[in-house]
Parts: C-alpha cells; sequence; structure tokens
C-alpha cells in the first residue's frame, strides 16, 4: 500500500474542487473525495493487519522514503504503525462526516470546502511523517485554514475567537519548532528522522528542555491547562464542520505529538516530567468538568467536555504504562468520533432553532426523533456508557494507570474517576434539558434530519458502536505500538 | 457441561428484540412491537428454565456440591497478561436462580404491559427499552468478569433511565431519571474504583480466580492486599467496601437511597420489573457474587453490608407508614425488603449451617421477586382503573377490581410473612440467621417486620375497603373512562404471579442455593416463629382497625406523633440534604468559581498577552514612522552610543 495516496488523495480533490463550477458540483466532488479517503483508510488498515499476522514485526509498515533537502538532513519519510492507522481512520470518518453536514453552506462553498479538504491533508500527512520537519510542515498546513474557517464561516463573536486560536496553535507551532531544532542539533547524528532520533542518545540536559517545550507546544493542540482557552471560544465560533474538525483531528495533532515525538524521542525526560502531566491532567479532567456544568451554550458545553475529556489523553501519556498509553490512543479516537457527532448534533439544532442555549429548548425529542436519538446516543457515549467508544477508552486509561503502584497515581487515578459524576451531570442536563420536558410552541415545527445529516451522524455512530462493542480490534492494532513506546521508556511495570 | 449456545441466547434473544424495535420499531412494527418482544422473551424464559432444570437436576451437581460452571467465555478487550474484560457465561446456583427470576418476572410484565401501555404513541420505544434492559439485567447475572458486571450495571442504569423518563414530556419523569443516573452514577465510582483495587492484588478480573486468590492465605495477592492499609483499614477491606458502594446505590440502601422512591414516575409495569424484582436486587447480588471473599477474607466489610442493611430496612419500613402515594409506599417496602436481603448476607458465614444467611437471603429475593412483582402490578390495575396514583382517592375497590383485590392480598400476606406464603419462609429464614449471630440486627429486623404488615395492610385497606370512592370519571389523557380490570393480558401475569406469592416457600431452597454448593437442610422451628408471626398478626390488625372503615384515628395518631410523623413524612429530610450539597456546595462553591476561573482568570491571562502585545506594538510602531529626518536621528544617536560604548566601555 503506498501512503503517498493519503496525501495525494485530499490533494487532487483539493484542486477538483477549484475546478468546479458549482455548489453541487463542489458538495459531489468533496463527497467522493471523502469516500476515497475512507476506503483508502480502511483498504490501509486491513493491509496493516494482513502485513501483522503475516508476522511483520517492524515498527512502521509501509515506508517511503525520499531525499527532499540533504543540506538540512530532511527527507520526505513516511511510514504508520497501530496508532497512526488509528488516527488516520478517524480523520476518515470525521472526513466525511464533516463534509456531508457541511452540505448547506451557501457562502463561497467552493471555498470551504477547499480549506476542509486541505485541513485534511495536513492531518494525514502529519499522521504518517516520520520525518519531524515534514511533520511540522503538515502540522502547519493544518493550522492555517481553520482560522479562516472560523474567520468567514463562524458565527458570534468570530474574529476574536479565530485570532486567539490561530495565535495560540501558532505559539504552540512554534514551541514545537524551537523544541525540534533543538533536537536536531543536539543529536549525535544531525537527522530529522523519527526512527533514528528515537534510538540515538539525546543528551539529559537537552532533554531536560526540549521535552517541555515540545510537551507544551503540542499540548496547546490538546487543551493542556492552562493553554486551553482556545478551545471554548474556537469551536462555539467555528461553522459546525469546523468544530468538528477542530475538536476531531486538530486536537488530536497535539495529542499524537506527544506521544510520537515528546514522550517517544525525549524518553528520559518525559519520565522526570511525568509527575507535572500528571497533575496538570487531573487538574484538566475535574476543572474542565466542572467548568462544563456551569455552561448553557451546548458548544460550550461540548467544548469544555472536550477539555476534560483530552485530559484523559494526557493522563494516559503521562501514566506512562503500555495500558494507560493505548488508552490514551483509544481515547483519542473515541473522543474525535464522539465530538464530532456531538457538534454534527448540535449543528443540526442550531439551524432549526436557531439558539444553543439549553434553557431556551425543551422537548425536541417529539419533533425530532433522529437528531434527539443521536444526540442520546453521543451524550452517553460522553458520559461513558459501556457499549460506546467512551467507556472502553476511559476505561483503559484507569486500569493503566492504576499498574502504577505509588500513592501519587493512586490519587490521580481516583480523582480523574471522580469526573465520571460530573460528566454525568453535566450531559445529562444538557441533553434532558434540550430533548426532553415538554415541547416549546415556537418549535412545534421543526423538521427531523435530511438525508445527508442522516448519513454523517450514522457514520459516527457506527464508529463509536464498533468500538464500543467491539474493542479488541482497536487495542490489536494500538497495543504493538505503544509496547515499543514503552519500552523505550523502561518504566518497571509493576509486578504483584 | 451445559451447551454454552442456547444459554447465550437467553439474554441475546432480548437484545435482538432492542435492536429491532429499536431500530425499525417506528416504522414497521407500530401495533405488532408488544407481540414480538414478548415472544422473545417467552423463548428467553423457555430456555432458562430449561437450564435451570439441567442444572440442577442433571449436571449441576458433581459428589454433592454444584459447580461454578463456565461454559463460555471470550477476551474482550486484553489490558496486561491475565488482566482482561472477558465476556462469559458463569452458571452457578444464583446465577441460574437469578436467570429463572428476571425472564418469568419479566416476561409477565411484557405480557402486562400488552394490555397497560396499549395506545400509547411510544408503544415501540417502551418495548424495545424493555429487551434492553432485559438482556442487561441477564448479561449482569451471568457475568463470569467483575469488569462484565460492571459494564452490564451500567447498561441496567442506563435503561432503568430510559425507562423512568419514558413519559419525557413530564418535568417530574425527567427530574427522576436524571436523578436515579447521577446518584447511582456515584456510587458507580466506588464499584469502579473496588474493581481497580482488587484487580490490583489478585492480578486479574475474572470472578473465580479473584475469589480463589482472594479467599487463600497463601497466595501473594491476599497477603498483600490484607498488608497494605489506609487509615488502619487493610486495602482488600477498602475494596470491598467500595464495591459494595456501587452495589448500595443500585439497590438503594441507605444513604443512597433516594433515587428509588423518585423512580416511581416511570410506567407502572416498568417498576415493577426494574425498581422492584431485578435491577434494584443487583447489589444483593453483586455482594452475593464475591460473598466467598466478603465472608473469609474480611468480616468487617461484611458486617458493614449487615448493618447498612439494617438500617436501610428500619429507615424504609417507618417512612413506608406514613406515604400516601401507592407506589412510594411499594418502593420504600422494596428498599426495606432489600435491607433484609442485605443484613442477611452480613449476618451470614461461609459454609454449611453458618451460611444460613446466605441461602436466606438468596431465597428472600426469590420470594420477593414474585410479592413485589404482583404488588406493583396490582398497583398498576388500580392506578389504571382510578387515575390517580394517591391513596386518598381510593376505597372500596375490591368490589370493581375482584382480581386484583384477591391477588393483591395474597401478595400482602406474603410479604407480611404470614404462613404458609412464600414470604413467610424466607423472612423466617432471615430472622433465624440474624438471631443466631448477631442480636442488634434480629431486633431491628423483627420490629421491621411488624412494621412491614402494617404499612403493607394499611395499603391494603385504604385501596380495597375504606371510604368507597366510584371510579373517576374523567379519564385524563387516556381520552375514555375504564369499567373493569383491564383484560386479560393484564389479569394473567397478576394470576401466575400469586400462585408464585402463594407457593413458592415450599421450595426446599437450600437444597440448591447455599453459600458453598453443598444442600442446606433448614430446619423448621415452630416456636422461633411465633413472635414474628405474632407480630406481623399484630401489625395487621392495627391497620384494620384504624383503615379498614373511613375514620379519623389515623389523623389523630399523626397529630400526636407530630415530629416523628413529619420528619418521616418528609423522609427524614435527607432529599434535602443532598440539595443542599449539590446545589449549594458543587454548583455554588467549585463549579461556578471554575466556570468564573476560566474565564477570567486563565482566559484573562491569554487576553491580557494579546493586549500587551498590542500595546507594545502600537508603541514600537511610532518609531517606524516612514520620516527620513527622523531615522536619521535616530542613526547618529545610535552612532554616537556606539561611539561613547566603545570609547569608555571596552577601551
Amino acid at each position: 500500500m503506498n501512503l503517498l495516496l493519503l496525501i495525494l488523495t485530499p490533494l487532487l480533490t483539493a484542486v477538483a474542487v477549484l475546478l468546479m463550477r458549482n455548489a453541487t458540483q463542489v458538495r459531489w466532488v468533496s463527497f467522493i473525495g471523502a469516500a476515497v479517503q475512507l476506503v483508502l483508510a480502511f483498504a490501509l488498515f486491513f493491509a496493516f493487519r494482513n502485513e501483522r499476522m503475516a508476522g511483520n514485526t517492524a515498527e512502521m509498515l509501509f515506508q517511503i522514503q525520499y531525499n527532499w533537502f540533504p543540506a538540512w538532513h530532511i527527507s520526505f519519510h513516511l511510514g504508520v504503525d497501530g496508532i497512526s492507522i488509528a488516527m488516520i481512520l478517524l480523520t476518515a470518518f470525521v472526513v466525511i462526516a464533516g463534509v456531508l453536514v457541511s452540505w448547506n453552506v451557501e457562502k463561497m462553498t467552493k471555498e470551504f470546502y477547499f480549506l476542509l479538504i486541505l485541513l485534511s491533508l495536513g492531518a494525514y500527512g502529519f499522521f504518517i511523517s516520520l520525518d519531524l520537519f515534514i511533520l511540522f510542515f503538515f502540522l502547519e498546513i493544518a493550522v492555517i485554514p481553520k482560522y479562516l474557517l472560523i474567520g468567514i464561516w463562524g458565527s458570534g463573536k468570530k474574529e476574536y475567537s479565530a485570532n486567539k486560536l490561530a495565535l495560540m496553535l501558532m505559539g504552540g507551532s512554534a514551541l514545537v519548532l524551537v523544541g525540534l531544532l533543538g533536537i536536531y542539533f543536539n543529536a549525535p547524528e544531525k537527522t530529522f528522522d523519527l526512527l533514528t532520533l528515537s534510538k540515538s542518545y539525546i543528551p539529559a540536559e537537552v532533554q531536560q528542555i526540549c521535552f517541555p517545550l515540545l510537551f507544551v507546544g503540542f499540548g496547546v493542540f490538546t487543551a493542556l491547562f492552562p493553554f486551553h482557552t482556545w478551545v471554548p471560544d474556537g469551536h462555539s465560533s467555528a461553522p459546525t464542520a469546523g468544530s468538528m474538525f477542530l475538536a476531531g483531528i486538530s486536537m488530536k495533532l497535539g495529542g499524537y505529538g506527544c506521544l510520537r515525538v515528546a514522550t517517544y524521542i525525549l524518553h528520559d525526560a518525559a519520565k522526570d516530567y511525568s509527575t507535572i502531566i500528571i497533575v496538570l491532567s487531573v487538574i484538566a479532567i475535574l476543572y474542565g468538568a466542572f467548568a462544563t456544568m456551569m455552561q448553557k451554550d451546548l458548544k460550550y458545553i461540548n467544548a469544555y467536555s472536550s477539555v476534560s475529556h483530552c485530559g484523559f489523553v494526557l493522563l494516559g501519556i503521562g501514566m506512562m504504562t503500555k495500558t494507560s498509553m493505548t488508552g490514551a490512543v483509544m481515547q483519542m479516537v473515541s473522543h474525535g468520533l464522539m465530538t464530532a457527532l456531538f457538534f454534527a448534533v448540535i449543528g443540526m439544532i442550531y439551524e432549526r432553532t436557531h439558539t444553543r442555549q439549553v434553557n431556551e429548548m425543551g422537548g425536541l425529542l417529539k419533533r425530532m426523533p433522529f437528531i434527539g436519538t443521536v444526540l442520546f446516543i453521543v451524550g452517553l457515549c460522553s458520559l461513558g456508557l459501556p457499549g460506546l467508544s467512551g467507556f472502553v477508552a476511559e476505561m483503559t486509561v484507569f486500569m493503566g494507570s492504576w499498574e502504577r503502584p505509588d500513592t501519587f497515581s493512586r490519587v490521580a487515578t481516583i480523582l480523574s474517576c471522580l469526573s465520571l459524576v460530573v460528566t454525568a451531570v453535566y450531559i445529562l442536563r444538557a441533553i434532558t434539558k434540550t430533548a426532553m420536558g415538554p415541547l416549546k410552541e415556537q418549535f412545534a415545527t421543526l423538521t427531523d434530519a435530511r438525508w445527508n445529516e442522516k448519513l454523517a451522524a450514522i457514520i459516527l455512530v457506527v464508529g463509536i458502536i464498533a468500538i464500543g462493542t467491539a474493542p479488541f480490534w482497536l487495542n490489536d492494532l494500538i497495543n504493538p505500538a505503544t509496547e515499543i513506546i514503552k519500552q523505550h521508556l523502561m518504566i518497571p511495570t509493576p509486578i504483584d | 457441561m451445559p451447551n454454552a449456545t442456547y444459554i447465550a441466547l437467553i439474554p441475546l434473544l432480548p437484545l435482538a428484540g432492542f435492536i429491532m424495535l429499536g431500530i425499525f420499531g417506528r416504522k414497521y412494527f407500530k401495533n405488532t412491537s408488544g407481540i414480538i418482544g414478548t415472544t422473545l422473551l417467552l423463548v428467553s424464559t423457555g430456555l432458562a428454565l430449561y437450564t435451570a432444570y439441567g442444572y440442577f437436576f442433571e449436571y449441576g451437581k458433581v459428589d454433592g456440591v454444584y459447580q461454578k460452571l463456565v461454559p463460555l467465555k471470550y477476551t474482550w478487550l486484553e489490558f496486561s497478561q491475565g488482566v482482561s474484560i472477558d465476556m462469559g457465561i458463569i452458571i452457578d446456583p444464583i446465577s441460574v436462580m437469578m436467570l429463572v427470576v428476571v425472564t418469568f418476572v419479566s416476561l409477565m410484565v411484557h405480557i402486562y404491559s400488552l394490555g397497560y401501555m396499549k395506545g400509547e404513541e411510544r408503544f415501540p420505544t417502551y418495548y424495545a427499552f424493555l429487551g434492553l434492559f432485559t438482556f442487561s439485567m441477564l448479561g449482569l447475572v451471568v457475568s463470569s468478569n467483575i469488569f462484565q458486571i460492571y459494564i452490564f450495571w451500567e447498561l441496567v442504569g442506563v435503561s432503568s433511565f430510559l425507562l423512568i423518563g419514558y413519559y419525557y414530556d413530564k418535568p417530574s419523569a425527567v427530574a427522576a431519571c436524571k436523578k436515579a443516573f447521577i446518584v447511582t452514577r456515584f456510587a458507580d465510582v466506588g464499584f469502579l474504583i473496588g474493581i481497580l483495587m482488587l484487580s490490583f492484588y489478585s492480578g486479574t478480573l475474572d470472578f473465580n480466580t479473584l475469589i480463589a486468590t482472594l479467599t487463600s492465605p497463601e497466595s501473594n495477592g491476599y497477603k498483600t492486599a490484607a498488608a497494605a492499609s489506609f487509615m488502619g483499614v487493610s486495602a482488600l477491606t477498602w475494596g470491598l467496601v467500595l464495591v459494595f458502594i456501587g452495589g448500595a446505590g443500585k439497590s438503594a440502601m441507605f444513604p443512597l437511597h433516594i433515587w428509588l422512591p423518585d423512580a416511581m414516575e416511570g410506567p407502572t409495569p416498568v417498576s415493577a420489573l426494574i425498581h422492584a424484582a431485578t435491577m434494584v436486587v443487583a447489589g444483593v447480588f453483586l455482594v452475593a457474587r464475591l460473598f466467598p471473599v466478603f465472608a473469609i477474607s474480611s468480616p468487617g466489610a461484611l458486617s458493614i453490608v449487615g448493618y447498612v442493611g439494617a438500617v436501610s430496612a428500619m429507615i424504609a419500613a417507618v417512612i413506608a407508614c406514613t406515604q400516601t402515594d401507592i407506589k412510594r409506599v411499594l418502593a420504600y417496602s422494596t428498599m426495606s425488603q432489600i435491607g433484609y436481603m442485605m443484613f442477611a448476607l452480613g449476618v451470614s458465614k461461609y459454609g454449611g449451617e453458618e451460611g444460613l444467611g446466605y441461602t436466606a437471603s438468596m431465597f428472600h429475593l426469590f420470594t420477593h421477586a414474585m410479592f413485589k412483582a404482583l404488588l406493583f402490578l396490582g398497583a398498576g390495575a388500580v392506578i389504571h382503573f382510578i387515575h390517580s396514583n394517591e391513596m386518598k382517592d381510593m376505597g372500596g375497590l375490591r368490589k370493581y377490581l375482584p382480581i386484583t383485590h384477591i391477588t393483591f392480598l395474597i401478595a400482602c400476606l406474603a410479604i407480611a410473612g404470614v404462613p404458609p406464603f412464600a414470604g413467610f419462609f424466607s423472612k423466617e429464614e432471615i430472622l433465624l440467621a440474624a438471631y443466631q449471630h448477631n442480636p442488634t440486627i434480629y431486633w431491628i429486623a423483627l420490629i421491621t417486620s411488624g412494621l412491614t404488615a402494617f404499612y403493607m395492610f394499611r395499603l391494603y385497606f385504604s385501596i380495597f375497603w375504606n371510604k368507597d370512592a366510584s371510579p373517576s370519571p374523567q379519564g385524563e389523557g387516556r381520552g375514555e373512562v375504564h369499567h373493569g380490570e383491564g383484560g386479560f393480558a393484564m389479569m394473567m401475569p397478576l394470576v401466575l404471579l400469586a400462585l408464585g406469592a402463594a407457593a413458592a416457600g415450599f421450595i426446599p431452597f437450600g437444597h440448591f442455593v447455599s453459600s458453598d454448593g453443598k444442600a442446606l437442610e433448614s430446619e423448621f422451628h415452630l416456636q422461633f416463629s411465633i413472635l414474628p408471626v405474632a407480630l406481623g398478626l399484630a401489625g395487621i390488625f392495627t391497620a384494620m382497625l384504624l383503615y379498614k372503615k373511613q375514620n379519623d384515628k389515623p389523623d389523630k395518631i399523626a397529630a400526636s406523633l407530630s415530629g416523628l410523623y413529619k420528619a418521616a413524612y418528609h423522609k427524614f429530610y435527607i432529599d434535602e440534604v443532598y440539595l443542599f450539597i449539590t446545589q449549594k456546595i458543587i454548583f455554588n462553591l467549585i463549579g461556578r468559581p471554575a466556570a468564573w476561573f476560566d474565564k477570567n482568570v486563565v482566559d484573562g491571562l491569554v487576553n491580557l498577552t494579546g493586549n500587551t502585545t498590542l500595546k507594545i506594538s502600537e508603541g514600537i510602531k511610532r518609531i517606524q514612522s516612514g520620516k527620513v529626518q527622523q531615522y536619521a536621528i535616530y542613526f547618529l544617536a545610535g552612532v554616537i552610543g556606539l561611539a561613547l560604548l566603545f570609547i569608555y566601555v571596552w577601551k
């Protein structure tokens, strides 16, 4: 399987979108492009499984390497392991759903879809890069469209939000760049190659400086406390598909970077900083949950709950056991699907009721059984109901965290378990106020979801249920990859 | 070994019903969904009975001991070597008994609902949810893995949530379903942490291995768990107590019971199934499942179970005497009876004659399922007829509802412990077990049994005797006025359950279910039974004096007991305490400050950075004015400055 396909497909789609004449053509071209992406992602997944089953134990499969800029030792090096595949699948799901829910965007349709596709290009490139410079390059590609998506198609205080988001993410990228250069110049062999770097010795002092730069830099993307404030404003101002991409894909770039770049390459420093990471993630989990409880706008509710849920990603990485890191990756996938769906539903509701305030809604289930049901499913997924993806991911993080027998980790785990209750409180409040209760008069004529919305929702619900009811395939996919990272970290697993 | 396929079908058939009716019900099975759900469950019930027959009479017993069989086990999610969530089926006396109870009561409720819920707009959804619940509950009882039980535990919780909120346009129902979910969720966090602790020490999530490890003093897991301590209590006890908190939440034990009375907002058949017969006993089942660990390794944790059970039984009985909503009386009565099951486990020991409490608890669970489901379904028939839940709207209904009246009376006699009805046998066993092991609990239980007889017959006389309440002329919401008891669909379950409530006591339960799997000969002690039965009869007579004819004695008594009566009527203000903690403390002292802090401090810093940068650049902007003369002056100043620097500083 040639990994270049994953970059070429969105690229060609983007070009094709620009060539189209009217909005209908643009939509269908984007949809076909997204469908091809989904097919490719599955093809890659099965090809990967077959390779692994055939006994190919190489760390990265399907590698491609072209020399790109030899003077700086930059090569166009691509390759995938289980973590990348999981993220690619997630991206493909979110992209097709995002394309579908944007069917009604009338303002500058062509540009809108172009940016969406461009964003997916950045994400795929990021997840398959094995060269840090290329990885950074794709990271930037994924940032810029977001600014425009919010600034042009957004709502509310969109300029403020767009600026804030772009500046904070750019700030994060700047830290990442400094960190990467620090590694490049201090590694024994000057290179940007991820696999080479992970195996070479990087001096401890360099690690001590570069790790926080990289971790915080990537952490900004994934709502690391206290760098999370772009999340609520950014999400709530973005157009529906923008929020979906932002929460479903962009925030995962950060988590992936924290794990694949910061923790994997700078493993010695990672161990030293693990305490701080755990403290910050527990704060994010609880603080995000409590802050959500007070929100009244559906988008703010989901955005703040993303802070809390992404805390589990960071907690899983910070705990640094194999199981907890697997849980972190699962949580990325699960949260990606779940928030994308949540934002999609919020978008559908907003389009009909013209409000996102929970207090102004009520009884929507009666007029919109499909949307209401999906809202229930996604809400229950968010509060960790077994059978849906959130449960599997969170439990894996908890089980992994509990493997560390020291009191500090125990307390951290127990505190984060408590968020389950708070999550139940705010989620139930949101969904019961929106969907249940007496139907308000002004909503008596609302209509249920259209075909494109239904299809988008069903695609994401299938993903959530597939993980929730049969988590073993995802677990088997991710485990070998986190096992390798774990071996790098070499924290002895407590044996009892 | 039994054939795993058909046992697996028992839970899977209702699941199939859920999926089919949930997705296609609204469109294609608008009217037939009830029949579909009921038929699937009928097959399940048949399979469950077949399994029970096979297990108890054919292959279950080896050398006089009932075995724990695991005919099916499938790794669902592996965390690390040996630690994995498995989806499996465990077949042992309690799981087989529960299979029968759950499928049978569920079947009765399915049939009953055909009549009771007829004409509801969301009829298919109702049956879909019933299927989901039945699937989850059956999955729970056959769980072979402690995490599997947690998974189904959450699923029954959500089915309960969905069914309580079935009338979702009623704000009280919405509030009730939310409350039920959140309170049990809170308890479930305890359960989860308990699981983490137990699995850490035993190195497994599998029930059989876990129990074996934690009950053998030689095993490493047991040693470390018993040695590690926190606040002077061993880690093992902590783990078990935390697991029990989960059980207490689901089983509505004091002080986590506040959701159960509100849960009565759900349709009455649902209350019968979920909030009386099956889901609420899940906590008892959980303690029974882990009973060897409790009894052998941590008597401390077990005695907590006992006292929580006894206190709940007593408090609930007192509150039940004052409530006027008939479903709420039944809800408190359920809580009280579950308290009996809990403390029966709490006073029990493991193995042999000492394990009487265990057998008694399971026996009571079994009989209680029959008579409590019957009481709720009977109450449903009454509500269906009179369109009100309030006792004051009822009276003299024996003339209008003869079948309901007789079956309700049987259930009341059973719960009051009048021989030879089912409740008598199981309750006697519980009292005997308590008498032998813990006198305090025995006396609490004895007083409670008198109260039970009193409040049940208060209910009975108020509904069926007392003043003559003619059926309400306005059939609100249902369009027509009912004159009659509902059809065959509603009466058949009543009759079948009444047969169970009357006769289930004669089953030699100890032969089948005991703490160690060996048969337990339960002896009948006539002289021991005199006191409880006399108390029960006294309760019945008091109720008869006060409530058989309309009079003002009850009000007078209530007035003379003003403080106690008021406190009990207001459920001892426990709800208010919770409300205070959640609204005042959690919302105002944690939630609000967190949101404020985020908006003003954290985000404020971000904005401050932004604004400062803006201001600085505003300042710097002026330097680049584009005026050549100005640049020349800067240039000159720079040259002079550098020159001075070179001359004086660097020399």
